[in-house]
């Protein structure tokens, strides 16, 4: 019988053994994934026993810490003493509801669980001398006087503001409209879900910065006319003639104002008083696959970058039935109203912002981003984020032929509200109609900066359910937010 | 150095080690350097002095390891008993004195010749059958979490199955012996008892729907025919008409079924049908809410585990968040806060405790002894594999208890009389060794 013992033996063994190499699985492989999932209760208890570093904006605290002792073990509870400001951004860490914004997408960095093996000895010693764990500080990049500023703009309007430094990618502003003070989600979410706005749902805790699809309307044409200098067939006087709508497959396509045709025009002058049968046209002669290839440079079909979590963005592009739909042939799509921004475009206001960047930067898209540094609990800086060029996405000559159309559109264009006296601004107004009067999507795309120089600012603006053009509408917001930003002592 | 006196200095090694752990938890809990501790383990390991005077007269020559790895588990579990509810670390203790008590008497009582136990196999055979039907007699069977294992006699609860166990595998010790031969030869009419003991299995199944204690003790089954005939082929057939058997209850066993599912896809991404609440969740918040918190708590050990004492089981407010955490999910409060070392560490006692039994089965010079021994080592390691692979999601997750660790007086009761009779095989195998 000695030789069935044996194999019994190395069975039960083996089986045991099997239930050591599930052991290590579950506490080494399959460790972050579980960590990482919304309904682990037991992480978010045992993380409210770290100390969480704290989230800044280079002059304000955005997010600190309370502590709170219960039955003999210290928890740290957050606050967010800027309240509604930069809750999308920040979002919230609480016990109830989990993580979103930064506080999700940065949680290894907040709770010191993102560091090297060195500070990962410190921390077990910490560990064995009962300290609490301190998690790295993350400083933003966020202006919190602009964020106000913007939010106070906005109003009880539903919509976002996205406002960048071009040359960096640095954002310096980025609000969500309604907002929601991040300091009720644990104990008084009741508070969050009642509030209200001019659209419905309201969706308080939709960052629509990032995760809003909108349809561009005529500030898509900045990407038209930057595929169509680029082709080389056109120039800024490239010369048209204005019917008041363009034919597209035998259909009339009409003019924002069908009244008043403009007849002969240039290209200049077309994207000035945004001329929809100019820009009809010139998508039909380029095709939907040349305008797709300009706008994936502009960063389209790709999750724009930042540091909130992939979830929170979403990529800019033209969707088919709630997914991002790429075109294989040019007659898969209507180039002609695609052009200027129709057809079944939906972006992003990060995205416009970073076309508008663009347009201001030379041509050079560069990554966003909401991170300025993290610092250790001791004060040490850990990182610090260098900007970095994603791409080329235009020539330095059609950056500049399309920037300076755009500053005539401001100048004597359909951009005049967002002037500002000593400032050189470029922008795009866009009116997306959806056939419901009260129910157009406002835009306003811009960069600014002073005459001569470099600009410094890139902006969008968006609004719902509105009546009245971007130009009426979204501008007014973008001038408000660029005079904040810009020339900070006018606006104290 | 003589046999006892070795496992006098190995019980001094496992004293040292549970001493720390213990005085670990209780200054965590109490923030306070406190001797009290020293009351606990001093008490434990008095006990586990008092057994091994016993062992001392009754089997000088048996295995020196045994005792002191198992006083190493219960040690482990008590303490993570206290560190969860030090109520409930009482009652064990009191437990663990009395599974002494029935050691140190069994030991005492067969100290001659544990051999006579063969004669009486076919009343342990049906005494085993018995006691696993017990529950299902109506007005004694008791339903805890909608399994019926449980007896209740006045404010007495009772789990005749953990005996069952032993009894059963004392019976196919004595029965296999008799009859190994004839199996071996593979006539089909020998292969009668083996399709009662099928039918058995199922029977109890339907009738306990416990699948955890059906596949232990089918697999123990299972193990000692091969033991006893060494052929292959009847633990194939016997494997197919379990899990014949186990796939044509399927259907009419909604728990078995359920437990399946909650195996196969813990997490769901969408809501389906909550049987508990009656409506629409994800199956993380409902059927598989134990294992996956479960699996949570596993995961937030990590290698070195959170340090006893330090690890999560309750929300900030205090409600426990996994349930029956010291009994069926002790392991995976072991594995929270000490990681991987320390679950790792206690599964290698527990395979230890294995190798040397099997070591004594090989040695043992009689079918009955090697049977015997084979069986008893085989259900404690298969045992621990179904309780501990559930809790990890190995296998679908089946309430038994994790021998000497998890609270409960019937599973330490139980696990005692089989390491009786571990140490009474050993010192006949090693005596007649000596003496001859």
């Amino acid at each position: 019988m000695n030789r069935q013992i044996t194999r019994v033996a190395g069975l039960a063994l083996a089986l045991l053994v099997v239930l050591i190499v599930a052991t290590t699985y579950w506490q080494t492989w399959a460790r972050p994934a579980l960590a990482e999932r919304q309904d682990n209760a037991i992480q978010r208890v045992a993380q409210f026993e770290i100390k969480r570093g704290l989230i800044l904006s280079p002059s304000r605290v955005l997010a600190r810490n309370k502590e709170r002792r219960v039955g003999g073990r210290t928890f740290y509870f957050r606050r967010y003493p800027q309240g509604r400001l930069a809750a999308h951004v920040v979002g919230y860490s609480t016990a109830a509801r989990s993580r979103t914004g930064l506080e999700r997408s940065l949680n290894p960095t907040l709770t010191g669980s993102a560091r090297s093996l060195s500070s990962l000895v410190n921390q077990s010693l910490d560990k064995l001398n009962g300290k609490p764990i301190i998690g790295d500080t993350v400083v933003t990049t966020l202006d919190v006087n602009g964020q106000r500023v913007a939010l106070d703009a906005l109003g009880s309007n539903c919509g976002a503001v996205v406002a960048l430094d071009p040359r960096t990618g640095r954002v310096r502003v980025m609000v969500s409209s309604p907002s929601y003070n991040p300091n009720d989600v644990e104990t008084n979410f009741g508070r969050v879900e009642k509030i209200k706005a001019d659209c419905k749902p309201a969706s308080p805790l939709l960052n629509r910065a990032t995760q809003g699809l909108y349809p561009p309307g005529s500030t898509f044409k900045v990407v038209t006319a930057s595929a169509a200098l680029g082709s080389g067939k056109y120039t800024p006087d490239s010369g048209f003639v204005d019917p008041g709508y363009c034919t597209v497959y035998g259909k009339r396509v009409n003019n924002f104002d069908t009244e008043r045709p403009f007849g002969s025009l240039s290209l200049a002058t077309a994207l000035q008083f945004s001329v929809n049968s100019v820009f009809c046209n010139i998508g039909l002669a380029l095709g939907a696959k040349r305008l797709v290839k300009q706008a994936k440079a502009f960063g389209f079909y790709e999750r724009p970058p930042l540091e909130t979590p992939d979830i929170e963005r979403l990529p800019s592009g033209l969707y088919r039935n709630g997914r991002l739909f790429d075109p294989k042939r040019d007659r898969d799509v209507d180039a002609g109203r695609m052009a200027f921004g129709q057809e079944r475009l939906l972006v992003t206001p990060e995205q416009m912002a970073m076309v508008a960047g663009t347009i201001g930067n030379d041509g050079i898209l560069m990554r966003p981003y909401v991170v300025e540094k993290i610092v250790t609990p001791n004060g040490k800086t850990r990182s610090r984020t260098r900007p970095t060029k994603i791409r080329r996405a235009v020539s330095p000559a059609t950056a500049q032929d399309v920037g300076a159309m755009m500053i005539r559109a401001v100048q004597a264009g359909t951009g005049t509200a967002a002037q500002i006296p000593g400032l050189e601004i470029g922008g795009k107004t866009g009116t997306a109609e959806t056939g419901v009067d009260g129910n157009n999507t406002t835009w306003f795309i811009a960069f600014a900066g002073e005459p001569g120089q470099k600009p410094k600012l890139a902006i969008a603006v968006v609004l719902q359910n509105q009546s009245l053009t971007g130009g009426a509408t979204a501008a007014p917001i973008a001038r408000q937010v660029m005079q904040a930003l810009l020339t900070p002592t006018a606006n104290p | 150095m003589s046999a006892r006196n070795k496992e006098l200095v190995n019980l001094g090694f496992a004293a040292i080690v549970a001493s720390a752990a213990f005085a670990s938890v209780s200054i965590v809990s109490t923030g306070l350097v406190t001797a009290r501790w020293l009351g606990y383990i001093g008490v434990i390991f008095g006990l586990y002095l008092v057994a091994h005077v016993v062992a001392r007269f009754t089997v000088p020559y048996a295995d020196p390891t045994l005792l002191p790895l198992v006083g190493l588990l219960t040690a482990i579990g008590l303490t993570v008993i206290y560190r969860l509810g030090p109520a409930d670390a009482r009652r064990q203790a009191v437990w663990v004195a009395v599974g002494i008590g029935v050691l140190a008497g069994t030991l005492i009582w067969l100290r001659f010749d544990y051999r006579v136990l063969e004669r009486y196999k076919y009343l342990f055979g049906i005494s085993a059958v018995a006691l696993l039907l017990l529950p299902s007699v109506p007005g004694l069977g008791h339903r805890v979490n909608g399994v019926k294992l449980w007896i209740k006699i006045g404010p007495m609860q009772f789990q005749p199955g953990e005996l069952a166990k032993i009894f059963l595998i004392v019976f196919l010790a004595g029965y296999l012996r008799d009859k190994r031969e004839a199996l071996a030869q593979g006539r089909l009419k020998d292969l009668g008892p083996l399709l009662v003991i099928w039918g058995a299995a199922m029977l109890v199944l339907v009738q306990t729907s416990d699948l955890g204690s059906a596949l232990l003790n089918f697999g123990i089954f299972l193990a000692m025919v091969y033991v006893a005939t060494g052929r292959a082929l009847y633990v194939g057939i016997g494997l197919a008409l379990f899990l014949a058997g186990s796939a044509a209850l399927y259907n009419s066993l909604g728990r078995v079924q359920q437990r399946v599912t909650v195996w196969l896809h813990p997490w769901t991404d969408h809501r389906v049908y909550c049987s508990i609440s009656g409506k629409l969740d994800y199956r993380q918040n409902c059927d598989s809410y134990q294992l996956v918190k479960s699996l949570y708590s596993i995961a937030n050990g990590g290698y070195g585990g959170t340090g006893l004492g330090k690890g999560t089981f309750t929300t900030v407010d205090g409600t426990q968040l996994i349930p029956y955490l010291n009994t069926d999910f002790v392991y995976s409060a072991i594995a929270q806060e000490l990681g991987l070392i320390g679950a790792a560490g206690m599964l290698l006692v527990v395979m230890v405790i294995v190798a040397r039994g099997m070591r004594i089965a090989l040695i043992a010079q009689d079918g009955f002894s090697k049977l015997l021994a084979a069986g008893l080592t085989f259900g404690l390691a298969l045992q621990t594999f179904i309780i501990v692979g559930g809790v990890l999601r190995v296998v679908p997750l089946t309430g038994i208890t994790l021998p000497f660790v998890s609270y409960g007086g019937s599973s330490i009761v139980a696990n005692f009389v089989m390491l009786g009779l571990l140490l009474l095989v050993s010192n006949r195998a090693a005596a007649t060794a000596v003496h001859t």
